[in-house]
């Protein structure tokens, strides 16, 4: 079984709203506020994008389901920085900084800066020493999620409905940082990152067309060989 | 020295409403020294003013025109944003892949909502819906013809699941009505779902 509720892929859903590009970008004003207010309690440098996306994963089920997008941001964000010991939880109840607190030696982000720590971005892409373990052409099964992350709290980018499935590896994008691992503050730890293929009939039961096709990035450590 | 929980609940000592959790963030923060105010309102002016499909959209007009622009962008649009610096935040490893007469191409993140920023800007409601991340890997034929979109039996839809941190736009195929416009007018009809694979290029509406 899929252990996170952000695990859906696959399974069935509602109706779809397409807005055909007419919605405005930030709906509400707190949308723009809250991923700006993510964005820049991030570059304090205290956690990474990964942890970010684990404390969204890791809220509890109930609340994962009901909170809009930016309510999940808000809620990992604040869990974050309690976490982190950069507010109290007084302080959340309070509504206001705790003026008794000692300081907090952090620089925050200044407004001059935005520009360009957005256009750095965060490439996750290392050089490794290790030579990868498959080429382009090699068929691989996927691990079970449970071979992958033995406790349920890991962040394995594995979605379930692609775990224990066979595929083809169809591009290697070199070695990227691995989520798995960064998340949860464990180093870098990079791998081979790969583009894997799989066929709808492979991957589902009753596949609208058998020979459609579904890509992944997939970490070395996800794969497995198959041998023909 | 931090550690992570498997269930947080600290989310829950702010107020419901989350306008409340927002002004009480920024107001525990700022007193803090933790934000500066005048940063957030640059972050919004970016996502909000500054980055959007219309990047992506002169990309696409370009690689339509250009057949040199076009091999080098499917074959390293890394390289090629690099040099155009249109890499950032949420882009910065960008694959580009291309329709074409057998194939269609579509993008999701089944695991979060990720999307190339840089190049599109921030994702629409729809995208980061459970509906779509739930139901694009396994039907996407019925999503999209909740978009309009019917596509012969016989061509293929290849779904792009953006589980790392590759970003996926979909070069859409150059609408033969096209021929001869002028690059402005040949970019006003690259719709911002036409790159993700939820539509395809039309005429730019009138007025």
């Amino acid at each position: 079984m899929s252990n996170k509720p952000h695990d859906m892929g696959g399974l069935p859903g509602g109706a779809i709203v397409p807005d055909f590009g007419k919605e405005a970008v930030f709906k509400e004003g707190w949308h723009g506020r809250a991923l700006a207010l993510t964005l820049a309690a991030g570059a304090l440098g205290r956690w990474n994008l990964d942890a970010s996306r684990n404390a969204r994963e890791c809220l509890p089920a109930d609340d994962y389901n009901r909170f809009s997008y930016y309510e999940k941001w808000l809620a990992g964000l604040t869990n974050l920085l309690v976490d982190h010991q950069l507010v109290s939880p007084d302080e959340l109840r309070a509504g206001q900084a705790n003026k008794e607190a000692a300081d907090i030696a952090a620089t925050p982000l200044p407004a001059a800066k935005v520009p360009a720590v957005l256009k750095k971005g965060g490439p996750t892409r290392r050089a490794i020493a290790a030579e990868p373990c498959f080429i382009v052409g090699d068929v691989v099964m996927t691990k079970s999620l449970s071979q992958i992350s033995p406790q349920q709290n890991n962040h394995t980018r594995l979605p379930y409905y692609a775990s224990v499935k066979k595929g083809v590896i169809i591009a290697c994008h070199d070695a990227h940082i691995l989520p798995d691992s960064h998340a949860h503050f464990k180093g870098e730890a990079p791998e081979y990152l790969y583009g894997v293929r799989f066929l709808a009939g492979d991957l589902f039961p009753n596949p609208e067309r058998p020979g459609d096709e579904i890509c992944l990035d997939l970490f070395e450590s996800y794969l497995e060989p198959v041998k023909i | 020295m931090p550690h992570d929980h498997n269930d947080d609940h600290s989310h829950s000592l702010l107020p419901p409403d989350p306008q409340l959790q927002v002004k009480a963030l920024e107001t525990i923060l700022s007193e803090k020294g933790l934000i500066d105010r005048a940063a957030l309102d640059a972050i919004i002016d970016v996502y909000q003013n500054q980055i959007g499909p219309q990047i992506g959209a002169d990309i696409v007009a370009r690689a339509w025109q250009e057949p040199a622009f076009k091999e080098r962008l499917l074959a390293d649009a890394e390289a090629v944003l690099g040099e155009m610096a249109l890499s950032g935040r949420q882009g910065e490893h960008v694959v580009v892949v291309e329709n074409t007469e057998d194939t269609h191409n579509l993008v999701v993140c089944t695991l979060c909502s990720c999307y190339p920023w840089p190049l599109l800007g921030i994702p629409p409601s729809w995208y980061k819906s459970d509906a779509y991340r739930r139901r694009a890997v396994h039907s996407p034929r019925s999503v999209l013809a909740e978009f309009g979109v019917e596509l012969p039996e016989d061509k293929k839809i290849r779904v792009w699941d953006s589980t790392a941190e590759i970003r996926y736009l979909v070069l859409p195929e150059r609408p033969a009505e096209t021929a001869g416009l002028t690059d402005e007018a040949l970019r006003g009809w690259v719709t911002r779902d036409s790159m993700i694979g939820t539509g395809f290029p039309k005429p730019p509406e009138a007025g």
